[in-house]
């Protein structure tokens, strides 16, 4: 099976090429990109791309799928099925499963049902410590060799600075990062940014430096054992300007944030909707404006979805009691493309943040389109309104805070290893 | 004016001419607690419940005497006797008291917005007894017709609120009130527990009691909230008392007619002391006689509104 992908304003943001040109999709490998290829047969699919982009597959390198223990939330089959919707053809599932991906049983578990229900390709993130409690470092070369291609206790912070210390240095013996979720909890006992919306709310605050202490903490950390660190969820605008200082003495960190964060402000909490409380908080104007700065000019590497799926009973109670969490990767690259119309950054550097650097930072041959490469593209368009309703979600989590809201810009198409494993019902090609 | 509001879940959504017309409408209620049969026909036929998650004795009794002056049939339920106990959710329990029709809920609980889950729940009015550390409404307004009764005016006054401000959802609704109005609001406590951003909303800032109250027309003294957690802000109790506790020997820098209020329950002898609770220029006992009245406004105006 072949597809002739024609007509499309193709980008491939690692080699620069943004032109109107054919793909030929041969297998899971992309043979050939040219001017007027001609293909034909009854094995080869021909797309009509004209007036779409095409582009490399996203990556996600922040999703929780939560397979194995949470599958009421959510499973690897329909979180696939949502992340390759939104035009994800990798995703990076987060440890915090029930158990934790702390063992290689669990990294074989995901890996073994991935095979066998996703609808794109799954990589699991391992635990940094045993059960995530942050004293003891899981056997991070077993669940290296079993797959995983990154560590992280994610959902909170690993507290003791020797522990991590540790995890640090000794991940430099597999190459693979660490993805630190910054968070002292010490100071984050609430549920919302600690501004003026939260004195109008009277809602239990978390100041912005909750995260930017343990930002500055595991910087230093990471300086000091010479090993790369990734800053993960980025919310707030002194973490920003902080990485951004540091990393001009230090090369090795790498960072992401989440639409949300440069979708929302902490005003959207006001109602007391529970879909917009999320872990870090949504934070204040100024710091909005500080991460879209933050993606100009590069001190925020990569976006992320941070996709936390959850059914409704867990959001449908107090604000208190709520799960912290938005269920995003299906609206995660329409908000995004946002940015692009709003000056914020081309197109080409937005997919850069989508692909090239995750694949970079995960040490992945993915996000490329280019002959020889494998063949994990998207078709779409820049310009389809559309409504979110998140009732159509295919994830189970329908805890999203854009429900309603008219985006613009949509996945048409996902092709993932060659085959097409989404197509927009829209989409004519 | 004519009243078109559903529910009554925070001041924050109320514009002044709204806060004056319960105020106004307050004053011809507050006749009827003075009759020898307290008692109009109203409210008759129309059921009142009230859902206490948290402890009350002032509010919870406050509004059911104001309904039953109405003539509404009242039902009380607290956290302690309902099927929270057992495990049930607000929105089932929402859902089962909306099963049996009442007219109006009140809802006093621990955590912010639960009033405003209950609203968009059901159809009928939702009035907020107190959320948490957000909102307390009927307590502002029973605040704001104290004060004007007895300065005639809600305007150029200077109030001082002291206390344990950040938890305090009494400080926050007479905040969210008075902002409409040209008094000047002072808030007064130890740094920790006075919120960031309170000037953002336009009021000063001041830790010195003595100076806070300078001048002052009214003095609105709060409690620490124990149960939020206030102990922690401060270094103890007696600590607390010696800066913040309000003695006889403050009164001469406020104003000669100064009133003295507080939201209760008072910790007699920590924030304030026997001889200003009980002196002359204590308002206390007749913030909560007011609150009948206003009370009985609230519930009048949201079950008659127009529909």
């Amino acid at each position: 099976m072949s597809i002739l992908i024609k007509n499309g304003r193709v980008i491939d943001p690692k080699s620069g090429l943004d032109e109107v040109i054919d793909v030929f999709v041969n297998g899971s490998f992309i043979e050939k990109i040219d001017k007027h290829i001609r293909k034909a047969g009854s094995d080869v699919r021909i797309v009509d791309a004209s007036g779409q982009i095409v582009a490399p597959g996203l990556i996600d390198i922040h999703a929780h799928l939560r397979e194995p223990g949470y599958e009421w939330k959510e499973t690897i089959k329909t979180g696939t099925m949502a992340a390759v919707k939104g035009g994800f053809t990798s995703v990076v599932c987060m440890a915090n499963t029930n158990p934790v991906n702390d063992n290689k049983s669990v990294t074989d578990y995901i890996i073994q049902k991935a095979r066998s229900e996703a609808l794109c390709r799954v990589f699991p993130c391992g635990a940094i410590t045993k059960g995530s409690k942050g004293e003891e470092l899981s056997e991070i070369g077993e669940l290296y060799e079993a797959g995983i291609v990154a560590i992280s206790d994610d959902g909170k912070s690993v507290k003791n600075s020797a522990v991590l210390a540790k995890a640090l240095e000794y991940s430099k013996l597999f190459g693979i990062p660490v993805i630190s979720h910054c968070e002292d909890k010490d100071l984050s006992k609430g549920y919302v940014h600690e501004g003026r919306a939260s004195l109008l709310s009277g809602l239990d605050a978390v100041p912005a430096i909750a995260e930017e202490l343990i930002v500055r903490r595991d910087i230093t950390i990471a300086h000091y054992v010479n090993a790369p660190i990734h800053l993960t969820h980025i919310s707030s605008g002194g973490s920003v300007n902080t990485i951004q200082q540091a990393k001009k003495d230090y090369k090795k960190i790498t960072c992401d944030t989440c639409p949300h964060y440069f979708s929302l402000t902490d005003e959207a909490t006001l109602g007391f909707d529970t879909n917009t409380k999320v872990n870090p908080p949504l934070r204040g104007k100024e710091d909005v404006k500080v991460i879209k700065e933050g993606l100009r000019n590069n001190t925020i590497d990569i976006i992320a979805t941070d996709h936390a799926p959850h059914e409704g009973t867990s959001k449908d109670v107090e604000f208190d009691i709520a799960s912290f969490g938005i269920s995003g990767i299906e609206t995660a690259f329409a908000l995004s493309l946002a940015l692009v119309r709003e000056g914020v950054l081309t197109l080409p550097e937005l997919l850069r943040k989508f692909t090239v650097n995750p694949a970079k930072l995960l040490g992945i041959p993915y996000g490329q389109v280019a002959p020889g490469k494998i063949a994990d593209l998207i078709i779409f368009n820049m310009d389809a309104a559309w409504k979110v309703d998140r009732n159509s979600f295919l994830s189970k989590g329908k805890n999203s805070p854009f429900h309603g809201w008219s985006l613009k810009g949509k996945n048409l198409l996902t092709i993932v290893d060659g085959k097409i494993v989404y197509k927009d019902k829209s989409f004519k090609g | 004016m004519n009243w078109t509001k559903k529910d009554l879940l925070g001041i924050t959504e109320l514009t002044k001419e709204e806060i004056l017309f319960i105020l106004d409408t307050a004053e011809s209620f507050k006749e009827v607690s003075k009759r020898d049969i307290k008692k109009v026909p109203t409210l008759r036929g129309k059921t009142v419940i009230t859902l206490f998650y948290e402890p009350s004795t002032r509010t919870r009794t406050s509004f059911e005497i104001a309904a039953k002056r109405l003539s509404a049939d009242t039902i009380n339920i607290s956290a302690s006797t309902s099927s929270y106990v057992k495990g049930e959710t607000l929105k089932d329990t929402a859902k089962n008291l909306e099963a049996m029709n009442p007219d109006v809920t009140i809802i006093r609980h621990s955590m912010p917005g639960a009033p405003h889950m209950l609203a968009k729940i059901v159809d009928s009015s939702v009035i907020n007894g107190g959320d948490g550390t957000h909102e307390h409404p009927t307590q502002a307004l029973l605040d704001l017709f104290t004060m004007r009764e007895k300065k005639g005016t809600i305007d150029g006054l200077k109030i001082v609120i002291v206390g344990d401000i950040i938890h305090s959802r009494v400080a926050r609704s007479n905040i969210f009130a008075l902002r409409h109005f040209d008094s000047e609001i002072i808030c007064c406590g130890p740094p920790t527990m006075l919120p960031p951003h309170l000037n953002e909303l336009g009021v000063k800032v001041e830790y010195n009691l003595k100076k806070a109250i300078h001048n002052a027309d009214v003095i609105m003294m709060l409690r620490i909230q124990k149960e939020r957690g206030g102990v922690n802000y401060i270094p103890s109790i007696k600590e607390y008392s010696t800066f913040f506790g309000l003695r006889k020997e403050h009164i001469p820098n406020a104003k000669k007619d100064v009133i003295i209020m507080h939201p209760g329950p008072m910790n007699r002898g920590v924030e304030i002391m026997d001889d200003v609770a009980d002196g002359p220029y204590s308002v206390i006992l007749e913030q909560v006689e007011n609150g009948v009245a206003v009370r009985m406004a609230v519930l009048y105006l949201l079950l008659g509104r127009e529909t």
